[in-house]
């Protein structure tokens, strides 16, 4: 099979990696060939963060480029846009809602385009937008927007649900186990 | 059985697979996860050195006393480290020594972009180049071989995107290789003159006998396939090939990036019409085959700056480039920046207000640079922020030393900043340095340090006494202040500057993101009271903006720490925790 590519973006510090490794894990368990290929250091403090996740019979280059996404997962509605040159002509994003103003809107420099969505779906994007901080909250906390993701994802996979439940009990702590279980399922059906 | 890995980790588990038992390490993105990842392994033992030069020195005398040891550093600690590396080259080594060294082109976490194989090269030490997880492990547990085959250190280069991708890997047992005796060899281990000079030859002939090894090695690879063009190429370059051309083109994949094969390559070149070298940074495959007298293209269509992808390759030698899509909108940037709660985004406000020339080092602090604060006039590399203030203040005299600070982070003091003091505390500048202790090394994800108190695996350990520290070089004015108290920070600068000597102001919080720093409640915005001055965006919070006219704060991001309390005229700001 040809290789699939998702990406995960956001901003430093929402919890890409651990939506990642959970791909990693999903991915390899399904007997694909894996790679995920992540941002640590100086960009982790606040700034545009991305994570590739690529698999397939046979995975070369560690990095998504321009035109090759099949999934764009993203944490922050302006980081989805940001990314947009990323996406397949018929890839899929799947986005919280979440608006997080950069340095440059805070100080007044630059604005916070509007109507991102709405913008991204004119250049022929599919486009699944959804309020996952509101949804990680009724799960229990803000802090699993990251999960919530991985259940809309999960939608537009063909694998079973055991699955997806096999690698969240392998990477996510115990004692957050049930939490992101919710998470999951909110994600998964809203 | 197989693992999905961080080709960091995967370095860690080679040097758990090949026995190695001791690691000293300095912190440096992308190369810190090895010694993170080789600390779960008991069977090692592994430290953070204050800096790379004192970790290959203490993996050298591990070496020397008979056990298989290791260093990791990033591109730029190596040159810190080029001192014993460069003799450690002539008196080889007894047991097992491995340098792993990261490069980070693109420069996600960096302050340039060297290629470390001329360190290689010019130290005459071979060089391993993996291109993912399951070669890092591979060539870690080869460079043993290697080290102790042909009594050489060996380097083990990484760069970011193999260091931080993870892919699969197999596992395997740890070999347990009995401790080397020990003996005293002088003519070995002794570098003056007349030792040293009767080692060069072995050096000279250690490099024919490892580029005959490379000729027939596996570690480079012929993958034969059309033969109109052929490539050569390593590391990362490697996969970008790969995953444009797939066998379309023939590929010499090296895999020891010094010394190159020689017969390897021109028999290569003679299979192939059209030969082109992809390598990422600097042309030192180039240039080999050049030296060579072959015709063969490289960066004459191919950048020497930044990382390659696979549409880059494919732009540049001519493969289906992919093309995306854009909404019309300009997408404003999102730099990083400090954190919510930062404790130095107090301090380098006062710098900025003050209007002070901010002499700066390398940390998180150095994001003091970015707007509004704007508080930084240099960053070279680690220490020279109070190495270079001596130098400012001589230079320009009184006008400078009134206004004129250094700015340097606990870590980085510790990696190189002391010797900088001693020079000020002996060549007497009346200089003002900052040393911002946020009680942990920060940018490169919290790892101790010799002023921590605590060792690398949270063990309570020696804890250097800064204040005392600076005392004991001479420096009568040493103090501390809390940078989330803008009224001390402020009279504390003043005070220093005017002063007639060289004074030391500790300013001590720790990092807001360690995980037993308690915050306070988030603060919250009266609407009522808020003018919608701006004040409090001077400071350059995350959490903080203004929306129709009135400051708001997110009560995610805040962590109550009230600095932007103290900037309000109107009071605006009240705890949530406070009002219920």
């Amino acid at each position: 099979m040809e290789t699939k590519n998702i990406m995960i973006v956001g901003v430093g510090g929402q919890g890409s990696l651990l939506a990642s490794k959970l791909l990693g894990h999903l991915l390899m368990e399904q007997g694909y060939d894996v790679k995920v290929s992540e941002v640590h250091g100086m960009s982790q403090r606040g700034g545009s963060v991305v994570t590739y996740v690529r698999y397939g019979e046979k995975v070369h280059s560690p990095v998504i480029d321009e035109g090759e996404a099949d999934y764009i997962v993203s944490f922050e509605l302006l980081e989805a846009a940001r990314w947009l040159s990323y996406l397949k002509p018929d890839g899929q994003i799947v986005t919280s809602t979440q608006q997080i103003d950069p340095m440059p809107v805070i100080t007044g420099a630059a604005a916070y385009p509007e109507g991102l969505v709405e913008k991204m779906r004119a250049t022929g994007a599919k486009v699944d937008a959804l309020d996952c901080l509101a949804l990680a909250e009724r799960a229990g906390s803000s802090k699993a927007v990251n999960i919530v993701l991985m259940g809309r994802l999960s939608h537009y996979f063909d694998l079973p649900e055991e699955a997806w439940q096999r690698s969240l009990e392998a990477m996510v702590p115990r004692k957050f186990l049930e939490l992101n279980k919710r998470a999951f399922a909110l994600g998964k059906e809203a | 059985m197989k693992e999905l890995m961080l080709g960091n980790a995967a370095v860690a588990r080679g040097l758990y697979e090949a026995g190695c038992s001791v690691v000293s390490s300095y912190p440096g993105t992308p190369s810190t996860e090895i010694t993170e990842e080789a600390v779960k392994f008991p069977e090692i033992y592994c430290e953070w050195a204050p800096n790379e030069k004192v970790a290959m020195e203490v993996a050298f005398g591990a070496s020397l006393a008979g056990k298989r040891a290791f260093c990791a550093m990033k591109h730029v600690g190596l040159n810190v480290a080029a001192d014993p590396l460069f003799t450690m080259s002539y008196t080889g080594v007894n047991a097992g020594l491995v340098i792993g060294v990261a490069d980070d082109a693109g420069m996600h976490s960096s302050q340039n972009e060297q290629d470390s194989r001329r360190h290689a090269v010019a130290a005459k030490v071979p060089m391993l180049e993996p291109s993912d997880s399951a070669e890092a492990l591979e060539f870690a547990k080869l460079a043993y071989d290697l080290s102790e085959g042909f009594d050489t250190p060996v380097l083990l280069k990484m760069c970011t995107r193999v260091a931080h991708s993870q892919s699969l890997v197999e596992l395997t047992e740890r070999e347990e290789p009995e401790m080397k005796p020990y003996e005293k060899r002088i003519a070995k281990y002794v570098m003056m003159p007349g030792n040293a000079i009767k080692r060069h030859p072995f050096v000279e002939e250690r490099t024919r006998k490892l580029r005959e090894w490379a000729e027939t090695s596996s570690v480079n690879r012929v993958e034969m396939g059309g033969t109109d063009v052929g490539i050569i190429t390593s590391s990362t370059s490697y996969q970008y090939v790969k995953e444009v051309f797939g066998d379309s083109v023939s590929v010499l994949k090296l895999g020891m990036a010094n010394p190159l094969p020689v017969k390897l390559i021109r028999d290569f070149a003679s299979k192939v019409k059209r030969l082109v070298v992809v390598e990422e940074l600097d042309p030192i495959i180039e240039d080999h085959c050049k030296a060579l007298g072959l015709t063969v293209s490289g960066k004459d269509v191919l950048p020497l700056e930044g990382e390659f992808s696979q549409n880059l390759i494919a732009e540049k030698l001519g493969g289906t480039v992919h093309k995306g899509r854009a909404i019309e909108d300009a997408i404003p940037p999102r730099p990083p920046v400090m954190c919510a709660g930062c404790p130095h985004r107090g301090l380098f406000y006062t710098l900025s207000k003050n209007k002070c020339t901010v002499l700066g080092d390398i940390g998180c602090y150095t994001l003091g640079a970015v707007a509004p604060l704007g508080a930084m006039d240099m960053t070279l590399c680690m220490g020279a922020s109070i190495s270079a203030i001596h130098g400012f203040n001589k230079a320009r005299g009184a006008e400078s030393e009134g206004k004129t600070v250094a700015v340097i982070g606990d870590s980085t003091f510790m990696h190189s900043g002391m010797t900088g003091l001693a020079n000020i505390a002996y060549n007497q500048s009346n200089s003002t340095v900052i040393i911002l202790d946020n009680s942990i090394t920060g940018m490169t994800g919290h790892q101790q340090n010799p002023t921590t108190g605590y060792n690398i695996k949270g063990d309570p350990a020696g804890k250097i006494d800064l204040e005392a520290l600076c005392r004991a070089m001479g420096f009568r004015r040493v103090r501390v202040v809390d940078p989330y108290d803008l009224q001390a920070c402020d009279a504390a600068l003043k005070e220093e500057l005017a002063a007639e000597e060289a004074s030391v102001i500790i300013s001590r919080r720790p990092c807001a993101l360690l995980k037993y720093v308690k915050h306070e409640a988030p603060l919250e915005v009266d609407g009522d009271k808020c003018v919608g001055c701006r004040s409090c965006m001077k400071i350059g919070c995350p959490a903080i903006s203004v929306k129709l006219g009135k400051a708001r704060v997110d009560a995610t991001l805040c962590v109550g720490c009230g600095v932007c309390e103290q900037l309000c005229r109107v009071d605006a700001f009240r705890s949530v925790k406070k009002e219920g």
